[in-house]
């Protein structure tokens, strides 16, 4: 069966992965081809890299970047920010992307996403919305002009996807980096309006928010930013917890099945006891 | 083969670099991405990328004249080939991605829009299991479970007997399909990790 996907979002501002709080707010974290390393070898689904800062200086996709960046990316990596051309996507494909995200064009030259999917088919074109929450329904935030648009996030998911769009990336700006969630509302209108995936985005803290994400609404997969940075193994720890409840894909030898969490998903540490008995046991690494 | 000379056609779309990415993590040195006759005509394998929409990569294919350079090698000299993804959909008779259009027709079917029940998203994506009907030679490596990444939106038809592997998404998914020396898999194993990887080193190891 398809599993649901555990996705990494990393936001790049001038080359360099940040953590974003609130679109306002940015930390440095470091390179963008060690985040995607570790991420791989934590076993991660899909990788999202938004470059920021490209749109903002008007500049085309850093192309060395990203073939730095995807060396040694084994799965899916998806790249957004500074793409007005067809050609922009060409080169992308050339550096190691396999698919591509349009947020700004998705706005204010939507036949790019058409064109798009002519030449590389619907699956290859991501459409990521950013969404802000105005009163008690949603509108479209612009993240360079800073203004919101008269239009619901499902408004214009449905208006792209009949455009070519193959997938949705709906992003929560009021929950990034808040911790406080994903915002279900707005991810279940938005799962609604269309029939193609969605992806949503912004707001998670630990293996609890993917639970509640995936079992409430019909999401194909849950990405998360800032978490994953900061904690050793933090996708395997994740996806241990997830998978209790949810399928969803293992691919490392330390799947930590056997290991305890707190309430918050944090790993304990094992019984003094248990320690004591301990063995260790070489692993051969495994030879393809 | 230990050390074949491996060459990713290049048609202008699709993910060359991410394929030799994950064939040159594998150790494999002698490995180029061409369109250019004398480097293909020097390959031990093939492999037939894919990122892109069925009439521009068949359209590319043909005005670089890479339809009768790959004809010539794959069905007259018989040297191996792996299509991936829409590379794989290019070996059908045809494809009704957005109108009829003509393949390389080395494996008899019909490349077809994924008409599901409601509650599965089009395009397919994501990590799915693949249910083996042969083995050899692409999935030898491979354990039962394995899980690969799709992403697609048409799906190859074609008869039981070119289908290596499939797939479960509401309707029985086309996952690999072989004849003789011509292998085509729907999904990314270049994006698959570890289990892709052990599917090229089947393959490669197979030549």
């Amino acid at each position: 069966m398809l599993k649901k996907r555990v996705a990494a979002t990393l936001v790049v501002k001038d080359g360099i992965v940040v953590q974003s709080i609130g679109f306002r707010k940015y930390l440095p974290v470091g390179k963008p081809a060690i985040a995607i390393e570790f991420l791989n070898q934590w076993g991660i689904d899909e990788i999202i890299l938004l470059d920021i800062s490209a749109s903002l200086k008007n500049a085309e996709p850093d192309y060395n970047m990203i073939k730095k960046a995807s060396k040694k990316c084994y799965v899916p990596l998806t790249v957004g920010g500074g793409i007005t051309k067809v050609d922009h996507i060409k080169e992308l494909m050339h550096c190691g992307s396999d698919k591509i995200s349009l947020n700004q064009a998705a706005i204010h030259q939507p036949g790019l996403v058409t064109e798009a999917a002519l030449l590389f088919g619907d699956q290859c074109v991501v459409v990521s919305i950013d969404a802000v929450k105005m009163g008690n329904s949603y509108e479209v935030y612009d993240y360079l002009t800073k203004t919101t648009l008269k239009k619901k996030p499902a408004q214009l998911a449905k208006e792209l996807q009949s455009r070519g769009a193959g997938e949705i990336l709906i992003n929560s700006v009021d929950r990034d980096g808040s911790y406080l969630g994903y915002d279900i509302t707005l991810i279940n209108e938005v799962c609604e309006a269309v029939t193609v995936p969605v992806i949503c985005c912004g707001g998670a803290k630990n293996a609890a928010d993917f639970i509640r994400v995936f079992s409430e609404t019909t999401v194909s997969a849950a990405s998360a930013a800032n978490f994953f940075h900061f904690s050793e193994h933090s996708v395997n720890c994740t996806k241990a917890n997830i998978i209790k409840q949810v399928p969803v894909r293992l691919e490392t030898y330390a799947d930590y099945s056997g290991n305890p969490f707190d309430g918050s998903q944090r790993l304990l540490k094992k019984g003094d006891k248990e320690l004591e008995e301990m063995l260790f046991i070489r692993i051969e690494k495994e030879i393809i | 083969m230990i050390n074949p000379k491996i060459v990713i056609v290049d048609y202008g779309v699709g993910n060359t670099h991410s394929v030799s990415n994950a064939i040159g993590s594998l150790g494999y040195k002698k490995l180029k991405i061409s369109d250019q006759e004398a480097v293909i005509k020097e390959a031990d394998a093939l492999i037939l990328p894919g990122v892109g929409a069925f009439e521009a990569c068949a359209g590319n294919l043909r005005e670089r004249h890479l339809d009768t350079i790959l004809g010539e090698l794959v069905l007259v000299k018989k040297k191996p080939i792996l299509g991936i993804c829409v590379g794989m959909q290019l070996l059908a008779t045809d494809s009704e991605e957005n109108g009829l259009h003509a393949g390389l027709n080395w494996i008899e079917g019909h490349v077809k829009k994924l008409q599901l029940p409601p509650e599965y998203a089009v395009p397919h994506v994501g990590w799915n299991n693949v249910k083996f009907n042969s083995r050899e030679p692409l999935f030898s490596r491979n354990s039962d479970d394995s899980n690969f990444y799709f992403d697609h939106s048409y799906y190859f038809s074609c008869d039981d007997k070119y289908v290596a592997a499939f797939s479960d998404y509401g309707i029985k998914v086309t996952a690999a399909v072989q004849r003789d020396n011509i292998y085509g898999v729907q999904f990314h194993p270049e994006k698959s990790q570890t289990s892709g990887l052990k599917l090229f080193r089947g393959f490669f190891n197979s030549i």
